[in-house]
């Protein structure tokens, strides 16, 4: 079943009089409970593509649909309470708030739902100990390591059970030992949650812990590498 | 974890500016309530005085005397029922820095002021005493004074040491009328420019009662009139427009001290919306990441102007608190001549209304470029 269904989308930005195509005419579906790798150089659209899939942008023309869904329509008040049910976003970089404890942090999307204050705090706990970080929930992100920072990344990106887990190179300021804890961390939350992840990454070894792998190059899906089953039962 | 946590931990982030912040804000409103108490203070100078009281002073200023003699022609003045009179007498009670208004007075003086309340029991003291005295309560708390306790003032315009004796403590009947005063009978003082000057016959000024306040005017211009060619001609004038008149010397002060006042508050307008505007741009990038969370461009603008008003409450509380705490617990004194300070509910809500303003101009810009900015742009300012 498919989950994502990008069709004919196009991007293209201007920068003072000059448009600059980054994405033309685009198709693309992603199954229910697919882990999906976009690789591809610099400026080739991934970003753009993921930043389009999480109605965090809106496509120059196009439609994309996320679990029946029509979000490139949307306005921008629609598409952040639809980003609050459905996307759980992993930044490169972590971006935790530096004043939160981790605890908070990860309760942070929950103060957009209409949880109790004692329900937000038993979800954060959930999340972060599916992490791994049941010990550290009140360590300030300056008193965690970067893997243990990007882990609260993914706590926070899950604790709402998103439709769609959207990673933007969630490897890319990690050493390896801590990359490969992440990938498999996101590996299990595909296989055991049944949760479907895109993930824009440069780096092949991570790209191979996905189902499918797609490249992008100068905003054209160039090629598409044999998907892995999507597991049983599919996402949420 | 709530909306207010992340409003606490972002006023935490950076604490030290948040306090400088804090207690700027604080300074200024407590400036600027002060500042205005005082202006509204003196302006209630006038307030006080009366329409139905003329004062009767030498025309060439409130320092030269006017001769006893006048008493009786101004008696007989049609649409005048009382006189009394009064004179400025300048003693100092031990150190020149224990300032306060004391007056030689006749029995009519205190008659002409029904604001004058006191007790039958110590008015018949006062009127049976020739060195009694008549103090008010503020004056008696400030000195820590009893009833018939004996008090020496030097005298600075009848050089000496004068005794008198408190026999009556008044209050006033009217808010805003002062309790700070000393009195005591003109005829002592009679004698003591008698002893010392060979001579008496004279007094500072006379209060007359009019029965008809709408015809004061006319019966000022009318006295004038009778001593224009005088040796000691008068300028007489309602109790109201005297009390403005010395209010009046106050006149550029009160322009000075409102226009410090506004320029305070303006200075720490601009400061504080650059504060909060700094605050805002170093946290582009976490605002981002809140909208990529789903928090729409509303609830953005709502944590900045939570936060721009919790720093406002604070220094509103500080500076309006302190200025209310200081004038209900301090009773300053300026000896009579103007009644003691207190911070009025305009003045509060004035300041109320400042504080709201400044919080609502420190958060316009840095909420509306919050709340405007594309979340794809925003997420730039994380790396």
């Amino acid at each position: 079943m498919a989950l994502v269904e990008v069709q004919g989308v196009s991007k293209v930005y201007h920068r003072d009089t000059v448009a600059v195509p980054v994405l033309e005419n685009l198709d693309l579906t992603i199954e229910q409970g697919e882990f999906l790798a976009l690789m591809g150089p610099s400026g080739s659209g991934k970003t753009t593509l993921l930043n389009l899939l999480a109605g965090l942008d809106t496509p120059t023309s196009g439609s994309i649909r996320v679990a029946g869904e029509e979000i490139s329509k949307m306005k921008p008040k629609q598409l952040a309470a639809w980003r609050a049910r459905h996307v759980g976003f992993i930044f490169q970089l972590y971006n935790l708030i530096p004043v939160l404890t981790a605890l908070q942090n990860v309760e942070l999307p929950l103060l957009l739902t209409p949880l109790k204050k004692k329900e937000r705090r038993e979800h954060a706990e959930t999340a972060l100990r599916i992490v791994g970080l049941g010990d550290r929930m009140h360590h300030y992100p300056r008193q965690l390591s970067g893997g243990q920072e990007q882990r609260v990344g993914i706590a926070r990106a899950i604790v709402t059970d998103p439709t769609l887990i959207l990673a933007d190179e969630p490897t890319g300021d990690l050493d390896s030992r801590s990359a490969e804890e992440i990938l498999e961390l996101l590996e299990r939350l595909n296989r055991e949650f049944h949760k479907t992840i895109v993930m824009v990454t440069h780096d092949p070894h991570a790209a191979e812990r996905a189902g499918r792998t797609l490249h992008l190059e100068k905003g054209a899906l160039l090629e598409a590498r044999g998907a892995r089953p999507a597991p049983a039962g599919g996402a949420q | 974890m709530t909306r207010a946590t992340l409003v606490r931990a972002n006023l935490r982030r950076r604490l030290r500016r948040t306090i400088l912040t804090v207690l700027g804000l604080a300074t200024a409103l407590f400036l600027f309530v002060t500042l205005r108490t005082f202006l509204h203070t003196l302006q209630t100078v006038g307030d006080v005085g009366s329409e139905s009281r003329l004062v009767v002073s030498n025309k060439l200023g409130i320092v030269f005397p006017l001769p006893m003699s006048y008493r009786a022609r101004l008696a007989s003045q049609e649409g005048v029922h009382t006189v009394g009179y009064a004179s400025w007498f300048g003693g100092i009670y031990q150190d020149p820095r224990n300032f306060f208004a004391n007056f030689g007075v006749d029995e009519d003086y205190l008659a002409l002021y029904p604001e004058i309340v006191v007790s039958d029991e110590h008015r018949a003291a006062f009127m049976a005493d020739r060195t009694g005295a008549l103090v008010g309560v503020r004056l008696m708390e400030r000195f820590g004074w009893t009833v018939g306790q004996t008090i020496t003032l030097q005298g600075t315009i009848y050089p000496g040491e004068h005794q008198f004796t408190i026999r009556g403590v008044y209050e006033a009947g009217r808010r805003g009328f002062d309790e700070s005063s000393f009195f005591f009978h003109h005829r002592y003082l009679d004698e003591i420019m008698r002893a010392q000057m060979g001579e008496a016959g004279f007094v500072g000024w006379y209060v007359l009662g009019v029965s008809d306040p709408d015809r004061a005017p006319q019966i000022a211009q009318a006295i004038d009139a009778t001593y224009e060619n005088s040796a000691s001609p008068t300028r007489s004038q309602t109790e109201k427009a005297f009390n403005l008149a010395f209010v009046g010397m106050y006149g550029n002060i009160g322009f000075f001290l409102n226009a410090i006042g506004m320029a305070v508050v303006f200075a720490i307008l601009m400061v504080s919306a650059n504060t909060m505007a700094m605050s805002a741009r170093e946290r582009f990038g976490e605002i981002a990441v809140l909208k990529t969370l789903g928090f729409t461009d509303g609830a953005v603008l709502r944590l900045v102007v939570a936060e721009s008003l919790v720093i406002v409450g604070l220094g509103l509380a500080l500076g309006l608190g302190g200025a209310l705490l200081l004038f209900n617990l301090v009773q300053f004194d300026f000896g009579g001549f103007v009644p003691g300070l207190a911070v009025t509910p305009r003045v509060a809500l004035i300041a109320v209304a400042i504080a709201l303003l400044i919080a609502a101009v420190s958060a316009a810009v840095p909420a509306w470029q919050s709340a405007r900015l594309k979340v794809v742009d925003a997420l730039r300012y994380v790396a």
